[in-house]
């Protein structure tokens, strides 16, 4: 089967973002960017199936501005056979990513789509199920375990209280959880042949994709800072700070 | 302008969090209908008719919609919404699952894990794992929102008298069916609700040292979480994790055992009101929000802890 891989590039989830003095949004001059770690772990699975034997080809797409072509390559060297940049300078939400990845589906007819189950910059946790919705695919969201079998999929899912196992007629859209995987490195001969695999540039334009949002951030602030706190000498002042200053115990 | 808000359920009771997003809901302003998705769900809808502030009760009681499965579920609800200004579902992993399709097949933005109503068509949420917060205006026909249960009071769970209005929808899509699930065993309170809540992380160094922490727990009648750290190396099952990945908790008190308190884990449990961080690296990251830290063994100050307790 051939899989759809979706990845984004965002901000290292090692950095701690500022936000602007205009309040306008968060500093990203001069940060390091890098795939989503939801994405990787996309990429893995995909990775994963086809060394089983069960995927013959893994397409990997990003929506973004030209440089994330990086995270296209790295995909590429993880073991992703081509990319396709949907390329976009504004940033765009769910609706209109999951849009403009329905007609990356149509045009590829793939018989999976991964993707990560939220990126860290939004923290939305939504274009995986939209492109469900907008597909008519059926959706297994938060993903621990994979297994195909025959013309279904059982999809194990991280819920609130365990663990839940559904199963879903492909095609299908899956959103990958922490633990379905270990990501591999790539290595550097890798990388290396990764810089000559296809690689194609498009435009919302020419996918036919309207890009208008009925949302609008109107301000970013930097959260409540906590008053700086006190060090205890020891368990006995704690619980007394405890019982008669905080009186939460 | 009438609000539908999605019933968070199981096994036959009425989840908390669903008293929370009937709180932000009355927040918006308006009518207040709760739909009740499921399957056996009479009790349910009953709790949910005795909640204060709801004005109706919908329930769908069809077998295609247990275990509140995103296909069959979403439809029903787009089916519904038309006549409403808000939907809302609580942002459980079930809120989160179903409602992007609901936005998706609306043709609209789904705004996800509010915690604030600034305005009816204005939010505030946290984004960047809660190191930012962002002020969102939606000028949607129907505005599709999560609400994460922390940033809004519990609304009284009796008090109201609903009438109860059976609704059905389109049923079974055949396109998934559930197989089965493995649910996680505990007596303490719920993590999300509880009132005090212990975590360990990867300074607990076994799954078996978290009785440490299991007995300290029930002295204080808490709840017990964890680090990314200690459900990755197994000590506990992932359904314990705190932070940007797992549960988001803020409790009256939050102590953080062997936890350095990574920016995911700090995501999940910054607004908790009173933080107390054990962890013998002074340096450790969670120091800089704790409100009380003590450097010393957590093996010598945990057991000690529970005796002064």
């Amino acid at each position: 089967m051939k899989i759809l891989v979706a990845v984004k590039r965002v901000v290292d989830y090692n950095v701690k973002v500022r936000v602007k003095a205009d309040n306008s949004g968060v500093d990203l001059a001069n940060v390091k960017m890098s795939m989503n770690p939801f994405c990787e772990i996309a990429v893995e699975e995909a990775v994963r199936l086809k060394e089983k034997g069960v995927a013959s080809e893994i397409v990997v797409v990003t929506i973004g501005p030209a440089a994330a072509q990086e995270q296209l390559r790295t995909a590429l060297a993880l073991g992703a056979d081509r990319a396709l940049l949907v390329e976009s300078g504004e940033e765009l939400n769910s609706l209109a990513v999951a849009k403009l990845l329905k007609a990356v589906v149509d045009k590829e007819q793939p018989q999976l789509v991964i993707l990560g189950k939220q990126s860290i910059d939004s923290d939305n946790n939504q274009t995986g199920q939209m492109l469900a919705a907008l597909t008519g695919y059926a959706q297994g969201t938060f993903a621990s375990k994979v297994e195909v079998a025959g013309d279904k999929l059982s999809v194990t899912r991280e819920i609130d209280g365990g663990l839940q196992t559904v199963s879903l007629a492909l095609p299908a859209v899956v959103t990958t959880d922490l633990r379905l995987n270990e990501p591999r490195y790539a290595s550097l001969p890798n990388i290396m042949k990764a810089k000559k695999k296809p690689l194609e540039t498009v435009t919302p334009d020419a996918l036919g994709v309207s890009l208008a949002s009925t949302l609008k951030t109107v301000r970013v602030e930097a959260p409540a800072a906590r008053s700086a706190g006190i060090k205890v000498g020891s368990v006995a002042e704690l619980v007394e700070k405890l019982k008669n200053e905080a009186k939460v115990i | 302008m009438a609000i539908l808000v999605i019933a968070e359920h199981s096994n036959g009771a009425l989840a908390g969090a669903t008293l929370n997003t009937v709180a932000a809901a009355q927040k918006i302003g308006g009518e207040i209908v709760v739909l009740v998705a499921g399957q056996g769900v009479a009790p349910v809808a009953e709790a949910a008719a005795k909640v204060a502030g709801v004005g109706k009760v919908l329930v769908a009681d069809d077998a295609a919609y247990a275990n509140l499965l995103p296909e069959n579920v979403a439809p029903l609800i787009v089916g519904l919404a038309k006549g409403y200004s808000h939907v809302l579902a609580p942002a459980t992993t079930n809120g989160k699952n179903y409602l992007p399709r609901v936005a998706a097949l609306l043709d609209v933005e789904q705004i996800s894990e509010i915690v604030e109503v600034v305005a009816a068509d204005t939010f505030k949420r946290p984004i960047y794992a809660g190191n930012a917060i962002a002020t969102v205006q939606s000028s949607a026909p129907v505005k599709v929102i999560t609400v994460r249960a922390t940033g809004f009071d519990a609304v009284a769970a009796e008090g109201g008298s609903a009438a109860i209005e059976p609704v059905s929808g389109t049923g079974d899509a055949g396109k998934s069916a559930f197989v089965g699930e493995e649910l996680a065993t505990s007596d303490r309170p719920e993590l999300t609700a509880a009132k005090i809540v212990i975590s360990g992380g990867r300074g607990l160094q076994n799954g078996d040292n978290f009785k440490h922490l299991y007995a300290l727990a029930d002295k204080l009648g808490a709840a017990v979480g964890a680090s990314r750290a200690a459900v990755d190396a197994g000590f506990v099952p992932n359904d314990m994790q705190v932070g940007q990945t797992g549960k988001i908790v803020a409790p009256q008190l939050y102590i953080a055992v062997g936890i350095s308190g990574a920016i995911q884990h700090l995501a999940g449990m910054k607004d908790s009101k009173v933080i107390v961080a054990i962890n013998k690296d002074e340096d450790a990251p969670i120091f800089q929000v704790a409100d009380y830290g003590l450097v010393a063994d957590l093996f010598e100050a945990v057991p000690e802890l529970e005796k002064l307790v």
